[in-house]
């Protein structure tokens, strides 16, 4: 079982949670993107998300296959926010469910690290003295850093 | 002449005062359509920086357009 959605309302983790392991699966990841009060050395207030739902849904579907192929995992859910969200808020969760803790933790890197390099989903930070900016795209051609490198299991 | 539909997100969306648009061109690929919309609306933003999308696929620039076709240019992504 995998699945991905986008939302404009508060992600539920523990309700999302309750998707993730079967009788097989000895271990259940979680991972939770969160709104931060800083960024760059600015302070940061609010971020806008805005996503392309039909884009991301069918990338995120080919990143959660390449994921099941990888790694082995037997279930996959994917939440990602959009709209406007404080710090604090969840952004983005990421669950995954597998036999062994080493898949787990290396398919759910590879899950966050390529739905933040991949995805058609933008930020637009509001800061705390007024400014705001399109994440990224100030210093033109620079996408998302692509931080897993060469992970393998 | 063909007829485009072309999404515009995040800062490219600030630039057309646009969420989409069915555009009449002769634009046979993705770089000529780019150029076109470029004159039309001045993005602040070089192709380089972008990627692009053909009907819920991300593509090369060199893809041709048909038509019908839905595009999404992508501006850099920051999901997460």
């Amino acid at each position: 079982m995998i699945s991905f959605s986008i939302t404009d309302k508060e992600i539920d983790s523990s309700t999302l949670k309750e998707k993730l392991g079967t009788a097989e699966d000895g271990a259940i990841l979680v991972f939770e993107g969160v709104v931060r009060n800083h960024n760059e050395g600015k302070a940061v207030k609010s971020l806008f998300y805005e996503a392309c739902e039909s884009l991301a849904s069918a990338e995120a579907e080919r990143i959660m296959t390449e994921a099941v192929f990888k790694f082995g995992l037997s279930r996959i859910v994917c939440v990602h926010r959009t709209g406007h969200l404080n710090v604090g808020d969840v952004a983005v969760f990421v669950g995954v469910s597998t036999g062994h803790r080493g898949e787990a933790f290396a398919g759910c890197r590879y899950l966050i690290d390529e739905i933040k390099h991949r995805l058609p989903i933008w930020k637009k930070e509001h800061y705390l003295d007024g400014s705001h900016e399109w994440v990224n795209c100030s210093h033109h051609g620079h996408n998302a850093k692509h931080e897993h490198g060469e992970v393998s299991v | 002449m063909k007829t485009i539909k072309i999404r515009y997100f995040a800062m490219l969306r600030e630039e057309t005062g646009k969420d989409w648009e069915d555009l009449k061109t002769n634009a046979s690929n993705l770089v000529e359509l780019f150029d076109e919309l470029k004159g039309l609306y001045h993005f602040s933003l070089p192709r380089e920086a972008l990627r692009a999308a053909v009907n819920n696929s991300f593509c090369d620039w060199q893809e041709q357009l048909k038509d019908g076709s839905e595009v999404v240019l992508v501006p850099p992504v920051a999901g997460g």
